[in-house]
């Protein structure tokens, strides 16, 4: 250590951090980013597998294995890694003395983990006077569903968000991939630091308890006042209708069928979206050079008359996508100024489009095993203390000797001793 | 109107932010506002475009009366600026001076149609955290591109992600503003490390998020699968998008709501426990496949590899049983008593709430999730969603109804003086 320039924003703070899989992983790798020292402790006794990211696809090569996990790499990026096995009682006092020089401890287990060790905020507290303590799990630390078990597909149903991701007459599409796994992992992030600056304010930690779900819930705020106070559901007849726009409206408003990009997949999509009567206009002039007479209908030209015949609009709509790949009808769109962009495939936004270039978004991190790898980025710029990504997930107790060694004094012999002992 | 009265010291009470925007960075701002900073919402004459938008209290349009603009401007104060008129360059400049953080999306640009002069700004309040959120960056040769929230769920990924196993059928973007609120989440993330990082050394700076970019990174496989091994995942209905296509994980229920339920039984234990399931529902002469459940709970454990090689017939067997027990469950019980009684039992299933259900639930109610504001002037009491995370000490809550329109200017105003 160190082991790169590291931001200098959090670089003061020390996380002793549990956390695994997505929705706790990726709140810690954010504040790894921008310095602050997260150590994982990971259990030596089943390689560090209880986050089963470890060891699961996608993989650079044909190696496998727990230090060769692609989203693992991904989500713990920046981070120092030690193995402790915390059911010995050797491994109880080193975690002890890690939580008194640590500034949060960090976990999203399932409910009432950590606190089946022994280590409840009142038990943290006293190793650490002002220590935070955040934990988040699906249902939270109280409540009738305390003992329920999440992961992100059940976080997005049980609050909302797979049913409202849906078009009409079709079954929840729902979100494709643990939406509330990055999300929760966002919404712990903030957590940590809401409390860290309460402790700056006046000396106190404390206990937060992150319910993923929660935090889902307060993702659809207009559908639900739209229910407390106007009575109206979104679970009604031709709802939910997640790509059109009702709040606010706008029409057209879809995704629609475009012609496939030649060598590229036998589908193409683009969504197009006009904001107001002005941006129809612009949409209707581009319509109209390509032969479409229909789109000079005086109907149109107002939102409300957009809005009522909709559907109609959508299969016309449709019909002139299918002339062009999806990246030129988009580029033609957005030069009249309406809103249009091509539904990119993870190639084209990664690879192809400028700005994730431009914006630095995709870090080539070295991982001990692993090599060079790209790994997701923080998608904002800082002017003084911006966030820096070099060194990739770390290897089982790659980071033991700095960790037991300079940080908590124990001699090389000491530290020998321990792995022999099943400690480390 | 104050809704909590009883709260005391909140985590961010010691704030004062400027809110220059449009929707895009309301989420933000309402993140703050409700952890107590004082957010003063710079409104046009016209007002912030959002009061205009649907939908409305009774159906009634009108800018005091848009739930849209509610939701996202709780516990924020509201003043007037015409940035159109240079005489006002003086009080902004004294606003700034009281401002711990500005939030601008670049929408209103004060900096040039006041006349005021950003780098004279940053170095006359030299703690000040100055963040922008633009749709890919300011500064960023897209940037001027018109965009909107499904515009950029498209560009950055959300869209590929969400849909159906029939790939006639479009890809989705996921309700409510999603994208909008990712970049949001983004810049409050950024706040807090710049507050944070203010707080050791007295030192703001300038945050340029970018709204695409937020996107982007929060795609989990969708990324990481082309970033590691070049591989594209697609998009499968209810479930994970995959590179290869994977079992369905959706159940329609008795009363005709859907379950998720992630991974069917796979262990021993599992397969035992539907057995009991099936047993306490008496429906277990209604599954000739029953037996095989037994069998199953007596397995050495296996992998769900083991099952999809394919080699196993008997494997293959219970584990079609587990399937079939699950579907028979579902088509006896409504989706909340297969979610409750499969949980009880430890599956990790979920029902498929809509919102509204969501925010009735009686977990959610327990956990203090209806959170009610006065709206005096409509003689209402609303219920709002309530906190994302609850902190123990100077914690969320909702400190007023959003604002009217220009509703503190003189209140404001009068404090510069």
């Amino acid at each position: 250590m160190p082991h790169h320039v590291k931001s200098q924003a959090l670089s003061h703070l020390r996380i002793c951090d549990f956390t695994g899989q997505l929705a706790g992983a990726g709140a810690t790798k954010f504040m790894a980013a921008f310095g602050a020292e997260v150590i994982r402790i990971e259990d030596p006794t089943n390689h560090g597998r209880w986050d089963i990211l470890r060891g699961m696809p996608p993989y650079v090569d044909d190696r496998r294995g727990p230090e060769l996990g692609g989203p693992f790499n991904n989500h713990n990026v920046g981070k120092l890694g030690i193995t402790l096995n915390i059911k010995t009682e050797k491994g109880r006092e080193l975690f002890e003395r890690l939580v008194g020089i640590s500034d949060c401890v960090t976990e999203n287990f399932s409910s009432g983990v950590l606190r089946s060790w022994g280590y409840d905020y009142d038990r943290l507290k006293e190793l650490r006077e002002d220590i935070i303590y955040v934990s988040n799990c699906g249902f939270g630390h109280s409540g009738p569903y305390e003992k329920f078990k999440t992961w992100g597909p059940i976080v997005q149903a049980t609050s909302g968000l797979t049913m409202s991701s849906a078009i009409p007459d079709q079954p929840p599409a729902g979100w494709g991939y643990s939406y509330m796994d990055h999300t929760g992992a966002y919404f712990m992030a903030m957590a940590i630091m809401l409390a860290i600056h309460h402790r700056n304010r006046t000396g106190e930690g404390q206990y937060v308890d992150v319910a993923a779900t929660e935090a889902a819930l307060t993702l659809n705020g207009p559908v639900l006042l739209d229910y407390t106070v106007n009575a109206r559901p979104l679970r009604r007849e031709g709802y939910p209708d997640a790509n059109h726009s009702l709040h606010p409206a706008m029409a057209p408003h879809n995704i629609y069928a475009a012609k496939p990009i030649p060598g590229s997949f036998d589908e193409a999509w683009i969504a197009i979206a006009c904001r107001n009567d002005k941006d129809w206009h612009a949409m209707r002039d581009v319509l109209l050079a390509d032969g479409c007479d229909w789109a000079a209908n005086d109907d149109y030209g107002r939102l409300a008359g957009r809005m009522a015949a909709q559907v109609e609009l959508d299969a016309r709509i449709g019909e002139w996508c299918l002339s062009r790949d999806p990246f030129q009808s988009a580029e033609l769109l957005r030069e009249a100024g309406v809103p249009a962009n091509a539904v990119q495939t993870p190639e084209q936004r990664i690879d192809q489009d400028v700005n994730s270039a431009e914006s630095q978004l995709w870090p080539t991190i070295r991982q001990t095993e692993m090599g060079r790898v790209r790994v997701d980025g923080i998608p904002a710029k800082f002017t003084k203390t911006n966030w820096s990504m070099t060194r990739g997930a770390p290897v089982l107790g790659e980071d033991n000797d700095y960790v037991y060694g300079e940080l908590l004094g124990l001699s090389e012999s000491e530290i020998a001793g321990l792995y022999e002992e099943g400690v480390l | 109107m104050t809704t909590n009265p009883s709260h005391g010291m909140m985590a961010l009470d010691d704030l004062r932010v400027l809110e220059i925007g449009d929707e895009r960075g309301a989420w933000c701002m309402k993140l703050m506002a409700d952890m107590g900073a004082d957010v003063i919402k710079i409104e046009p004459p016209e007002g912030d475009p959002s009061r205009q938008y649907e939908p409305f209290v009774d159906d009634e349009p009108h800018h005091e009366r848009s739930l849209f603009f509610w939701y996202y401007n709780t516990s924020k104060r509201s003043i007037v600026m015409d940035f159109d008129d240079r005489s006002n360059a003086e009080t902004f400049l004294k606003l700034v001076g009281t401002a711990d953080v500005i939030l601008d999306t670049n929408t209103y640009d004060p900096v040039g149609r006041l006349g005021v002069d950003y780098q004279q700004i940053m170095s006359d309040n030299p703690g000040l955290i100055w963040c922008t959120i633009t749709n890919f960056g300011f500064g960023s040769s897209r940037d001027d591109e018109p965009q909107t929230d499904l515009t950029l769920a498209a560009n950055g990924g959300f869209a590929w992600m969400n849909g159906y196993d029939d790939h006639s059928l479009p890809p989705v973007r996921g309700g409510g503003q999603q994208a909008y609120h990712t970049g949001s989440n983004y810049a409050f993330m950024s706040i807090l490390t710049a507050l944070l990082h203010r707080d050791a050394t007295g030192v703001g700076q300038h945050i340029n998020v970018n709204i695409n970019g937020s996107v982007n990174v929060t795609t989990e496989a969708g990324s990481y699968s082309w970033l590691v091994s070049h591989s594209t995942v697609q998009r499968q209905t209810g479930r994970h998008a995959g590179v290869a296509p994977s079992m369905p994980s959706q159940i329609k229920c008795a009363d005709g709501r859907y379950v998720n339920t992630g991974i069917p039984p796979r262990r021993p234990a599992e397969f035992g426990l539907c057995y009991r399931w099936l047993e306490d529902e008496g429906l277990l002469d209604q599954l000739p496949e029953a037996a095989l459940l037994l069998v199953g709970a007596e397995l050495e454990s296996f992998s769900l590899a083991d099952v999809f090689r394919g080699d196993n017939e008997e494997l293959l067997a219970i584990f079609g049983a587990g399937r079939a027990a699950f579907d028979l469950l579902a088509s006896k019980l409504t989706a909340y008593e297969f979610f409750t009684k499969a949980q009880n039992f430890g599956f990790q299933v979920g029902v498929i709430h809509s919102p509204e259900e969501a925010l009735e639930d009686p977990h959610f109610v327990d956990r203090g999730m209806q959170v009610k504001v006065e709206h005096p002037e409509l003689g209402r009491e609303v219920i709002y969603p309530g906190a994302p995370y609850q902190l123990t000490k100077g914690s969320w809550g909702i400190t007023r109804r959003p604002p009217l329109l220009g509703e503190h200017t003189d209140e404001v105003l009068s404090e510069l003086d």
